[in-house]
């Protein structure tokens, strides 16, 4: 008891200094997690919490009933697995070539052009692709029909091309940022192994994939490991600033569902459930995923 | 000496090809935008613009900024990033100054890391934001767009690796010379720190500046938007239904040219302070996910 108050004595600035962090993070972050309670009543605001009638797992058991919201799932796990392996490998890719050009100045350069859309937000990359990929007129289906006599493509209005955009476009925004890691992790091989590989003979793709790629190998596990957390985040801005009715059957996901389910129908209780649902199984994975990481990877969050 | 072999050396041009063909990709449909923006009515609407205006004209900006919903946006939006960061930066520099003490001098360290990171693991969603923000009436206020960003856990911790990266001899010589705590925070780390605070200021900027859902559904009052919802809402969806706005706007606003205008005003602060951020962040990335 002594030490503890001599404890709290020398260390109370330290307490002091996180006081506004922690009162942010019980504020905005954990009184939220005690609001998730809502989704097991049946919400009115005029009502508050206390007076809402408990229903149980009502609002579960028709997430589950709905063809809708089970498409919904069904359409998050596959836009997020699309993105999450070309996410992968695209950037992996693009490292070990970028890694061939020699000229600092050149590799400087396109490194610079890669990185920026990263820092643009998908309401003005959405902006841009909507005029890009316009059937009447935009920039991409004039050169499909000048180049190779193309009937005009319903890039956003038609479900399967939806999903290409959506998938192609992640990639547009991210590969270059993806691929900083990975260029760190080539950085830090020992040149005397491209060395001693040459004195033995081996060709350039020889040394790739015997010297550089292994060297990437962990990096590449952790990354791939935390995306497991990911696989029910199909990336909410990207296509709330791109999808339309048309394309709802295909293209919507959890996130815009609830969103839609709150905001536009008020369905405040069944919006929280779906969102929960997402919510805890997307924490369980994140656990695993932290743990395999740290098993194949040694990777640490602190 | 693979360098000099035939197949390496066509793939070396292949590649070159190749690599700068995908970076121009990356930025073309940005250009595109700025030439139709700078372009005339006729030309953009009849499609004949591709990498540079047509017809080049002033008009679309000079429409943009006479636009007083706009400008009014983009006023909100600075005020927004200028309050947002300065708060956001003062919590997570206070925070990850304190957390970067050494167990043993800190006890009750372990704890606060698992409640800080256990807000990245799991979130109570939309919903029960949106009631939360409500029920503390800070709907259509600033308070609503800055608080609930001000903590950046993610951000707090790689701020906090780079201050566990600083040798203890420097902090010792200052304690040596009387310096306490807050001393030794003011005149070592931050001085030290500086690369590392400049990186994550200008995230906490460009989060702040793109940022557009919490506008979206915290501000009923649309004359409150944020320049990234303004966009959102007005400029892409063209959605005009929470706004009352005279018909002569509106036909402004649907021109293509004018929101090519004020698309890439939304981008403009970004493209602006990119090359500062460029120097940094690869630095700020590769020492977050390297740790000792």
């Amino acid at each position: 008891m002594k030490s503890w108050r001599k404890g709290i004595a020398r260390t109370w600035p330290l307490h002091l200094l996180i006081l506004p962090a922690t009162l942010i993070a019980i504020v905005f972050h954990y009184v939220p997690i005690a609001g998730l309670v809502m989704a097991f009543q049946d919400y009115k605001p005029w009502l508050g919490f206390m007076n809402s009638q408990w229903v149980g797992l009502k609002h579960f058991h028709s997430l589950f009933m709905f063809d809708e919201s089970v498409q919904v799932i069904w359409n998050t796990l596959i836009i997020s697995v699309l993105k999450i392996v070309c996410g992968l490998v695209v950037p992996i890719v693009t490292a070990l070539l970028l890694n061939e050009v020699r000229k600092q100045g050149i590799k400087r350069s396109i490194q610079t052009l890669v990185y920026l859309p990263h820092f643009l937000s998908w309401v003005i990359l959405g902006g841009i692709l909507i005029d890009l990929l316009s059937v009447k007129g935009g920039i991409v289906n004039r050169m499909l029909e000048d180049w190779f006599g193309l009937q005009p493509i319903f890039f956003l209005g038609d479900g399967d091309w939806f999903r290409f955009v959506l998938v192609v476009s992640d990639i547009w925004k991210e590969f270059g940022f993806a691929m900083i890691v990975y260029l760190a992790s080539i950085a830090g091989v020992n040149p005397a192994l491209y060395e001693a590989a040459e004195v033995d003979g081996a060709t350039r793709l020889k040394q790739t994939i015997h010297v550089t790629l292994p060297a990437m190998l962990p990096i590449i596990v952790v990354v791939a490991t935390l995306q497991l957390g990911n696989v029910l985040n199909a990336g909410f801005d990207q296509i709330f600033n791109l999808y339309n009715p048309l394309v709802y059957h295909k293209g919507d996901v959890i996130d815009t569902f609830v969103y839609r389910a709150a905001m536009v129908k008020g369905d405040f209780s069944f919006a929280t459930a779906v969102g929960m649902f997402k919510s805890v199984i997307s924490f369980v994975l994140i656990i695993a995923a932290y743990r395999l990481a740290y098993r194949f990877g040694n990777y640490r969050i602190f | 000496m693979y360098h000099k072999t035939v197949g390496y050396r066509v793939f070396n041009i292949f590649n070159h090809l190749l690599l700068i063909v995908v970076s121009l990709l990356c930025i073309l449909p940005l250009v595109h935008v700025l030439a139709v923006s700078f372009s005339g009515k006729a030309a953009a609407t009849a499609n004949i613009v591709n990498l540079w205006p047509v017809d080049f004209t002033l008009e679309s900006y000079a429409k943009t900024i006479d636009n007083p919903a706009f400008i009014k946006a983009l006023l909100y939006s600075i005020y927004r990033t200028v309050l947002g960061t300065a708060i956001g930066m003062t919590v997570i520099v206070f925070a990850g100054y304190a957390l970067s003490r050494r167990n043993t001098a800190f006890k009750s360290r372990n704890v606060y890391m698992w409640f800080f990171v256990f807000t990245m693991l799991f979130s109570g969603g939309l919903v029960p934001g949106y009631i939360l923000i409500t029920n503390l009436q800070l709907i259509n206020t600033i308070w609503a767009l800055v608080l609930p960003m001000a903590l950046s856990v993610y951000n707090m911790i790689l701020l906090l690796n780079f201050f566990r990266t600083i040798p203890a001899e420097l902090e010792e010589a200052a304690v040596i010379d009387g310096a306490g705590l807050f001393r030794t925070m003011f005149s070592i780390h931050l001085p030290v720190s500086m690369p590392a605070l400049a990186t994550i200021t200008l995230f906490t900027l460009v989060g702040h500046w793109n940022s557009w859902f919490d506008g979206l559904i915290y501000m009923m009052d649309t004359s409150k938007y944020p320049l990234a919802t303004f966009l959102q809402t007005v400029v892409v969806q063209q959605d005009f239904s929470k706004m009352s706005i005279n018909p002569q706007d509106m036909e402004n606003l649907s021109q293509r040219t004018v929101k090519s205008a004020q698309i890439f005003i939304g981008a403009l602060p970004v493209l602006i302070i990119y090359p500062f951020l460029q120097k940094y962040f690869v630095k700020g990335i590769v020492l977050g996910a390297v740790k000792e």
